[in-house]
């Protein structure tokens, strides 16, 4: 009976060897995707920063601060609809469950699946708006401009807002981070508004419109970029982990090869010795 | 004296801060940030003179000048160095914020140098437009056919 399990152990470690290095397969060539669509998001992202970070300077220099009203928070939460991604839609999620916890007066509208099942079992009702098909093609401003006008259709009012994206740092590195939203009403009672000049309610609802979608398609470019990169590690260390099982396991099925070869000689030659004693 | 007084500033960058004070001959350049979507055309670069077309009229933009947030209109935007020269793009939409300390974020949808563009193909899409609007049923299309004129003659305009 050893020597029967011996065999089926054989089996069973070659069935797992083969299925690990596989999955080894799998994961490299998920790595070479990742980095090169990393590349090109990061370029993507390079030329985008600078109308992101300007989309951001009025708010800044205008001294825009949230309304006192009532109407309570808009969270955009940005993330995609693929995982195996390390920790860029987790992060995300973490921060939305606390922050609903801290204000329950939250509307959230989530970009992306994976966010979506995080909040879905607790927080469902708050959820707001979900766009899908996020992620398998570079965002462009177009899209942007499809979840703004779809945000200011919908009539979400909101007192403070905020979207929640992972920006870019480094090839190994992204941080969760936050960009302020105003309302319309913000920003007309902002302390240096009365500074610029010949401003109507139209040309506010215009600007802030187009900032939303301009804000939106910045924290969508850095998290994409946060998102292949962290991909890529998440497969590289996949990768890794699987060739050291491999090692480990080549190693056992050699040892129980040669146990069993072991084994068999021993019966082999035990037989034959008896019945040279017998005779 | 201005050219002396050019010259100091050329020099002693950050000490002209005491010399500011002087008058519009003196007025620190503004620095312009230019960018659409997927493209940078300035990034904080000193510019001497800015005409953009905007909903609320033309205007050219100097350094000093008041704050304001106007909506751009498809057109052709003027950008005049501090090296003389001159270069003009088209926008399609977009917003300019001027602020208190003469910064310009000029945020365009789409921005191209007006020497790329193709005037036969911008005649096309005119009258590709006006098509577009004789046949439209609803509202929402007829706005579109609209938009979509109003982009195709500004093109036309800035090709002649």
């Amino acid at each position: 009976s050893q020597q029967v399990r011996g065999m089926a152990t054989l089996k069973m470690i070659s069935i797992r060897l083969k299925s690990v290095k596989n999955i080894q397969k799998i994961t490299q060539s998920m790595k070479m995707v990742s980095a090169a669509k990393y590349t090109k998001a990061e370029r993507e992202l390079k030329l985008a920063r600078p109308y992101g970070i300007g989309a951001q300077e009025f708010y800044k220099k205008a001294e825009v601060k949230d309304e006192e009203g009532e109407k309570g928070q808009l969270i955009i939460a940005v993330s995609s609809d693929r995982g195996l991604c390390g920790a860029v839609h987790s992060s995300i999620g973490r921060i939305v469950k606390t922050d609903i916890a801290a204000n329950p007066n939250t509307k959230v509208v989530i970009v992306g699946d994976k966010v979506r099942n995080i909040l879905q079992r607790l927080y469902a009702k708050n959820i707001a708006m979900v766009v899908t098909e996020v992620g398998r093609k570079p965002a462009v401003f177009g899209d942007a401009a499809l979840v703004a006008q779809s945000i200011i259709s919908s009539g979400i009012e909101f007192s403070k807002g905020k979207i929640l994206f992972n920006a870019f740092r480094t090839v190994v590195s992204f941080r969760t981070t936050e960009m302020p939203l105003y309302s319309q009403d913000a920003v007309a009672n902002a302390s240096k508004l009365p500074v610029y000049d010949s401003l109507d309610s139209d040309v506010i609802q215009s600007y802030t419109e187009f900032s939303l979608a301009s804000l939106l398609f910045y924290s969508m470019k850095e998290n994409a970029t946060s998102e292949q990169s962290s991909r890529m590690t998440a497969m590289d260390n996949a990768s890794k982990n699987a060739g050291e099982m491999i090692d480990k396991l080549t190693m056992t099925f050699n040892r129980t090869r040669q146990a069993v070869i072991t084994r068999e000689l021993i019966e082999i030659i035990s037989g034959a010795a008896a019945l040279e004693t017998k005779n | 004296m201005a050219l002396t007084r050019s010259a100091l500033r050329l020099f002693s960058g950050r000490f002209t801060q005491a010399c500011q004070v002087r008058g519009y001959a003196d007025a620190p350049s503004m620095s312009l940030t230019f960018a659409a979507p997927s493209q940078v055309l300035y990034n904080n670069i000193s510019v001497k003179q800015i005409d953009v077309p905007s909903f609320s009229g033309s205007f050219g933009i100097l350094p000093a000048h008041v704050p304001t947030l106007a909506v751009l209109k498809p057109g052709v935007v003027t950008v005049f160095e501090n090296d003389g020269s001159t270069k003009k793009f088209f926008v399609s939409s977009g917003t300019v914020t001027i602020n208190e300390d003469s910064t310009v974020q000029l945020l365009a949808e789409e921005a191209v140098p007006v020497d790329t563009l193709d005037i036969s193909a911008a005649k096309e899409l005119l009258a590709q437009s006006q098509s577009q609007l004789a046949s439209a049923s609803s509202e929402v299309a007829k706005a579109e056919a609209e938009i979509s004129i109003e982009v195709s003659e500004a093109l036309v305009k800035a090709c002649e």
